[in-house]
């Protein structure tokens, strides 16, 4: 098992080379240039000078790739060219915002999704996987914003049951936290739920047709033992390796949905940041959640092991 | 105490189950159509009857239904099933589970598909006793412990926690038939419990199921389509065709005075082991038709075989190894020696069966030298081509002198071509004429192949299984090959069918002046059509020789343990014992660095040679 999980993060470490080299590649690609930005309305050449100076950007790329590499392998992910604020700092400050946003919508997800696969694949061609589907075909095809909106409309703003944005960190308010953060995460959350339940059910379905099910069946168990035992314990090795990719999804619809509910997590962080041009910070956040993901399919991995005895055999 | 005193002691008794006018339906195109049409028959205490039919007969249909295990929304089961007195199809659902592995329970074909690949053996029969019996954890344990050791398990206690993949196929139809037998039933159904598997492993599964039988006095309903099996198990044989029962009665007044045509039919179909017993050539089978039950008499294939030439293939010290890697860097660990310095010869118009258990090597030598899989080392000379050191041109033009038939007629077709484009595709690849010229070859080939010219612009699904193997068949001959590698490409069909396809492979080789590399673990079809066969085991040839020699004078000890394991079609041999030895067959991997020992052959009479 050690074996493998090093094995696993051996290969890590190439993929994160090239995520930094096609982040820092990108940064030098993008039209503007935030010397200009910094240098404020005067643009005097010596300030720019100075500036360019200061940050090496009169060095060639390959060794501005160089120092970045260096720095952040030593922990230091450089300062914000806008606030000063360290990099790290920044990221630690919004990262436990979006991480909590994210594992509230994956609850969502799950606690949605998978009862309702594994319900309309039970009930194959009947209403009630009729109805599973229309609602699973909604939550995909309604976009993360509008849903969002109509949200707000409806629960912020006519019942005034929750807050229509804002955002309190769990440390200092867990029930107002809660508040804060349960439309945006049930937002976020139903997209994943009807991708979920999608593959559910067509995994509940492929299992069943399995000629273990039928011999489970042959043994005089019941239908709730055959169904959530025999049958949901192997359709869910492929759920667990959708969940990881799910993540990535997550990720992106945060950037807009704490937007939406004005929420300062990562995903402001990356659009305030690629707005003002901001390198530090958008390399920063970008191989943060490039490590985020990597370490999601790792967990992913483990877990499908750890699930499927015939991979623990080959460890 | 034979198994027919006991089932004439108990013929006062009650039947243990009791089928009457049993029908079912699927639901097909939004109608009811029947597959299994108003049968009946007992099963006594004590007795084994075997329902034995051909595919499409209704035999699995009936199995099924009996225990109810039927989708619900899809089929139809009228009539009554009576199990100790009771109609179980009157029973609900509810009802129906505490029969269900309790009263009568059931081992299926895939041993390797039928238990649950996440959980242990243990927990998997430990299920049926807490289920059925109320016992705690702790008792079921030792229960299925005790189960484990009378199934013959080596080691029981320890292998408990182990999982299905670190089992062998006929290790899991033990566990199958532990778990069925652990709540004591009083009827098995067995459907088809040995067909996935080798026929010495098979052998030793009969025993088992006879052995069990003996002991626990209970009922077994056995499906089959293996008329040797029949003969060997069941006290009483039911024959089915297209969902009638056709015929009932005593094992053994079926195979001897069996009155419908079908079952005469289907019994002269069966190859039996030892038939060939002073024919000199290849023989035809006897195909009869199912309106008169007769059956022409069988034509002996000309000979054909031309050995002054020099042969079209020869193959010398062939070797292929597959790399088995693991740890950090992938290091390779061993190899799985798959074909181990083998050396043999293939003459114009001749058939060499390569014959062997799965895992032998057969089907990694015939891809070997079609080098659809790279040797390692050794030559193959292939009409005048050096194969192993061709570049991919050479390669290709090579090909055109070596085709081969798969097994499965069903998944080796492309489903979205027609026939004619399938059959045409090798012939226009290799630029052998124009598409005009392609359309005649194809309905020349179908002819060919007993098949009508019209049927080129169908789908392969709209063909039967025997059928699709003749198209096969057809695409192989596209390019006039020279050598035909067939592996196993009878060994999906039914007795009737295959009967028919051996007999046009023979055929064609009459024609043709074919050769043939046949790579079957069928003893029976293989003693039929061939002129030469080389027995494999663990990667290596063990005996090769003319085919009376191997069939007649049997001389290394595992040619004559396969040839013993093979069920006849004879009610005397019922009764029979292999002797209880559960020896696996063992594995050709072998640790990095391994060296094969030197094999010596002795020539034991002109052309037979075995391994010292």
């Amino acid at each position: 098992m050690h074996i493998y999980i090093g094995k696993r993060l051996l290969v890590a470490i190439p993929t994160l080379l090239i995520v930094s080299i096609f982040v820092f590649s990108l940064q030098k690609l993008l039209p503007g240039d935030p010397i200009l930005a910094m240098a404020g309305e005067e643009r005097d050449p010596q300030v720019i000078e100075f500036l360019r100076e200061k940050y090496r950007l009169n060095d060639p790329v390959v060794y501005q790739y160089g120092y970045w590499v260096a720095n952040v392998l030593q922990g230091d992910f450089g300062v914000s060219l806008r606030t000063n604020q360290p990099v790290l700092e920044l990221i630690g400050e919004k990262l436990p915002v979006t991480i909590q946003l994210a594992l509230m919508s994956m609850i969502f997800a799950f606690v949605i999704g998978v009862p309702m696969g594994i319900l309309a694949a039970v009930r194959k061609n009947t209403v009630i996987d009729y109805v599973a589907n229309i609602v699973a075909l909604s939550g995909l095809s309604i976009p993360n914003f509008w849903l969002g909106i109509m949200l707000i409309l409806l629960v912020s703003v006519k019942l005034g049951w929750l807050p229509a944005s804002g955002y309190e960190s769990v440390f200092v308010d867990p029930l107002r936290s809660l508040e804060t953060t349960f439309m945006p995460a049930f937002v976020l959350g139903t997209a994943l739920a009807a991708t979920l339940m999608r593959h559910t059910r067509s995994a509940m379905l492929g299992v069943m047709k399995a000629d273990y099910i039928r011999t489970a069946r042959a043994k005089g168990l019941s239908e709730r033992v055959v169904i959530l035992s025999h049958t949901f314990r192997n359709a869910l090795l492929p759920i667990v390796t959708l969940s990881a990719l799910l993540f990535g999804e997550l990720l992106a619809g945060a950037v807009l949905t704490e937007q939406i509910f004005t929420i300062p997590g990562f995903g402001k962080l990356i659009v305030d940041a690629v707005f003002n041009r901001d390198y530090a910070v958008v390399q920063g956040v970008v191989l943060c959640t490039a490590v985020g993901f990597i370490l999601m399919n790792l967990i992913a991995d483990v877990l499908y092991v750890l699930l499927n005895p015939r991979m623990r055999a080959s460890l | 105490m034979s198994t027919m005193m006991t089932a004439a002691a108990h013929a006062e008794m009650p039947a243990v189950l009791s089928v009457e006018g049993l029908t079912t339906s699927f639901l097909v195109d939004g109608g009811w159509r029947p597959v299994v049409r108003n049968i009946s028959f007992d099963v006594m205490p004590g007795e084994t009857v075997a329902i034995v039919g051909e595919s499409g007969s209704g035999k699995s249909v009936t199995s099924l239904s009996i225990m109810r295990l039927l989708a619900r929304d899809q089929s139809r089961v009228e009539g009554r099933v009576l199990v100790n007195g009771r109609d179980i199809l009157a029973l609900s659902e509810r009802d129906m589970q505490a029969v269900r592995g309790n009263e009568v329970a059931m081992i299926f074909q895939e041993p390797m598909t039928s238990l649950n690949p996440i959980f242990t053996i243990g927990r998997q029969i430990s299920e049926v006793l807490r289920r059925h019996k109320g016992m705690s954890k702790a008792q079921a344990r030792a229960e299925t412990i005790r189960m484990l050791d009378k199934v013959r398990i080596p080691n029981a206690g320890a292998r408990f926690d182990e999982y299905p993949h670190q089992f062998s196929g006929g290790m899991r139809q033990r566990v199958m038939i532990a778990m069925a037998l652990a709540s004591r039933p009083n009827l098995l159904i067995a459907d088809e419990p040995t067909t996935a598997l080798d026929v010495t492993i098979q052998g030793q599964i009969l025993d088992l199921i006879k052995e069990l039988q003996e002991e626990e006095g209970m009922s077994v309903l056995f499906i089959t389509h293996d008329m040797g099996v029949v003969a060997e198990i069941a006290d009483r044989t039911i024959v089915m065709l297209r969902g009638d029962v056709v015929e009932q009665g005593q094992t053994a007044d079926i195979f001897r005075r069996g009155q419908h045509s079908y079952t005469r039919e289907l019994l002269a179909a069966v190859p039996k082991l030892g038939s060939m017993h002073g024919h000199a050539w290849p023989l035809r089978f006897p195909i009869g038709d199912i309106g008169s039950g007769k059956a022409e008499e069988p034509i002996e294939v000309a000979n054909t075989v031309d050995t002054r030439k020099t042969p079209v293939l020869s193959v010398r010290n062939l070797v292929t190894r597959f790399p088995i890697r693991s740890g950090l860097l992938g290091r390779q660990t061993g190899a799985v020696h798959a074909v181990e310095n083998i050396s043999f010869d293939l003459f114009q118009g001749e058939t060499l069966s390569i014959v062997g258990e799965s895992g032998c090597g057969k089907s990694t030598t015939g891809r070997s030298i079609t080098r659809l899989v790279e040797p390692k080392s050794g030559e193959v000379h292939l009409d005048g081509y050096n194969v192993l050191s061709l570049d991919q041109p050479g390669l290709r033009a090579m090909r055109r002198s070596v085709q081969m038939i798969f097994q499965d007629p069903f998944s080796s077709l492309n489903p979205r071509m027609t026939v004619g484009a399938t059959i045409a595709e090798p012939y226009l690849k290799h630029r052998l004429g124009s598409g005009g010229e392609a359309q005649g070859k194809v309905a020349d080939l179908l002819r060919k192949v007993g098949l009508a010219p019209e049927m080129t612009d169908r789908y392969p699904h709209e063909f039967s299984g025997g059928q699709r193997q003749r198209i096969a068949i057809a695409r192989a001959l596209a390019l006039n090959p020279k050598v035909i590698v067939a592996d196993e490409s009878v060994s999906a069909l039914d007795v009737s069918i295959k009967a028919q396809v051996c007999n046009l492979l023979m055929d064609l080789q009459e024609e043709f002046n074919l050769s043939f590399l046949f790579i079957s673990h069928d003893m029976a079809v293989v003693e039929r059509i061939s002129h030469r066969v080389a027995v494999m085991y663990l990667g290596e040839i063990v005996e090769i020789g003319p085919r009376a020699a191997i069939f007649d004078n049997p001389q290394h000890d595992y040619t004559k343990k396969l040839m013993a394991a093979v069920p006849v079609p004879d009610p005397e041999r019922r009764g029979l014992r292999r002797g209880t030895s559960i020896d696996e067959l063992k594995s050709p991997v072998r640790p990095a660095g391994y060296e094969p020992p030197r094999r010596e052959y002795r020539e034991v009479t002109a052309g037979h040679f075995v391994q010292v």
